[in-house]
């Protein structure tokens, strides 16, 4: 194995590009200077911050710093499943159900892997564990805030549907059961999406990066193929969970619907 | 025998009892609460307060049992399918019903947005009565109908309140009020006033 290391004098060209991209933003006038310029900075510190913090991790090998680096990473998927909704949960329910989900889901899928297949010395291995873990983090975090997204602006929408099924003395099950369906299958279909198209519209990410580092094609695939298992895995239990869990939180032991469980829609 | 005490929602608090073969009209200014009072004797919204059937507390049976013999129809009810007969469980049963509220017997395969505002109001009616509930909470249950329609609906009511259906029955309409109630029930400020007919 044998890869072209970069220094970071080899990023001034291509950081050019994104520059001329400002300079296209003022000729034109799109005023979206300010905001490339602060996302440009953040991707650039973020990223070489958590290339520090990675060697860090993977010197020290402690699975306290790896469960610590695991947990900061649930807590941006969760605010990011919050900030993606337009009507979020009251409470604490607001960030509980998303980040709850996502942490069952990903990191069940996850320990799965590093004991079934992967099997590093020791399991925990922050090599192996924070790169799934993120990989899996994140689609499951889009499944989960989509079926979330849904579930809350359905039942909204279909209130009428839902109170004219309990008043007729259905279960809350039986009448949130259409907009849990859609809720699912919104939560379910960018997965699907993407497997579908994955190798023809795009090369992985995961895989084009192991094959930079002179990894062979077919082996790359056998890990990216790997990586989409267990994605389809985590998204399927995260937006079951978030959206069943949705579902019992918006409705009472006497089959009530509660929708005064969720805050109003936010603009924007 | 429906037994309402004390029971309380926002700013709402009553109490009374209604008969077997009973009907209360129920009057009131709009927003003064009165489709607040019916969805909470139905257990639709958190409430307090102790709702007897008979002698049995609401809360001692499961709600979804509750209000199959304690049932709400709301002035607009809701459709969760795209036809109209998949709301019904035994839609060949319904048939005679839905033919005497004026429905063609083609009816049944109409997708629901294709229906007027009347349309829904007698199909939400007659879905409702094939439940054969012991309390029927009629919240405006003819507000979109034309006269036949309305008087129509009035003596299918009828019928049911002869059979020994007990019935709240909420309108705008003082002479609606006098010809369906058998009892007249007054809203205002939170309370119910009862009202001689």
């Amino acid at each position: 194995m044998s890869y072209i290391q970069l220094a970071y004098s080899d990023l001034l060209l291509p950081a050019l590009l994104v520059v001329m991209d400002g300079v296209l933003s003022l000729v034109l006038q799109l005023k979206l200077e300010r905001q490339l310029a602060i996302a440009a900075v953040r991707m650039v510190v973020q990223l070489v911050l958590v290339g520090y913090v990675l060697t860090f991790l993977f010197a020290a090998v402690s699975p306290f710093w790896t469960a610590l680096a695991a947990f900061i990473m649930v807590i941006f998927a969760s605010r990011e499943i919050v900030v993606r909704q337009r009507r979020p949960l009251l409470g604490i329910w607001t960030y509980g159900l998303g980040a709850g989900c996502t942490l069952l889901a990903a990191g069940t899928v996850t320990v799965f892997s590093l004991l079934t297949q992967l099997h590093p010395e020791p399991w925990y291995h922050p090599r192996y564990a924070l790169p799934l873990l993120g990989m899996i983090l994140g689609n499951t975090m889009t499944g989960v805030s989509l079926g979330l997204d849904v579930l809350t602006n359905g039942l909204v929408r279909e209130r009428a549907a839902a109170e004219s099924y309990l008043a007729l003395g259905g279960t809350r099950y039986q009448a949130l059961l259409p907009v849990i369906r859609d809720a699912l299958r919104s939560g379910f279909m960018p997965t699907i999406n993407g497997m579908a198209a994955i190798g023809l519209v795009s090369l992985p990410g995961m895989m084009t990066g192991q094959i930079l580092a002179g990894v062979e094609p077919v082996d790359a695939v056998k890990y990216q193929l790997l990586i989409m298992f267990l994605i389809a895995g985590g998204t399927g239990l995260g937006t079951l969970a978030a959206v069943i869990g949705g579902g019992r939180l918006l409705t009472d032991h006497r089959h009530r619907l509660r929708l005064d469980r969720i805050a109003s829609e936010t603009p924007g | 025998m429906l037994t309402v005490s004390a029971l309380t929602r926002l700013h709402i608090s009553v109490s009374f009892e209604l008969k077997d073969g009973e009907c209360i009209a129920l009057q009131g200014p709009s927003g003064v609460g009165k489709s607040l009072l019916l969805r909470a004797i139905a257990d639709l919204d958190p409430n307090e307060g102790a709702v007897k059937l008979d002698e049995t507390l609401r809360e001692a049976v499961p709600a979804p049992l509750w209000r199959k013999q304690v049932t709400y129809l709301a002035a607009e009810p809701g459709w969760w399918v795209d036809t109209v007969q998949e709301h019904f469980t035994a839609w060949d049963d319904a048939m005679p019903l839905i033919a005497r509220l004026g429905l063609p017997p083609d009816c049944g395969s109409w997708p629901i947005r294709r229906l007027s505002t009347g349309e829904k109001q007698r199909l939400g009616l007659a879905r409702a009565l094939m439940l054969r509930s012991r309390v029927l909470l009629l919240d405006e249950p003819t507000s979109a109908l034309d006269a036949t329609s309305t008087a129509t609906v009035e003596s299918i009511i009828a019928e049911r309140i002869s059979s020994g259906t007990a019935v709240i029955w909420s309108t705008h309409d003082n002479a609606q009020a006098r010809r369906v109630g058998s009892r007249l029930f007054v809203m205002g400020a939170g309370r119910i006033e009862e009202h001689r007919l």
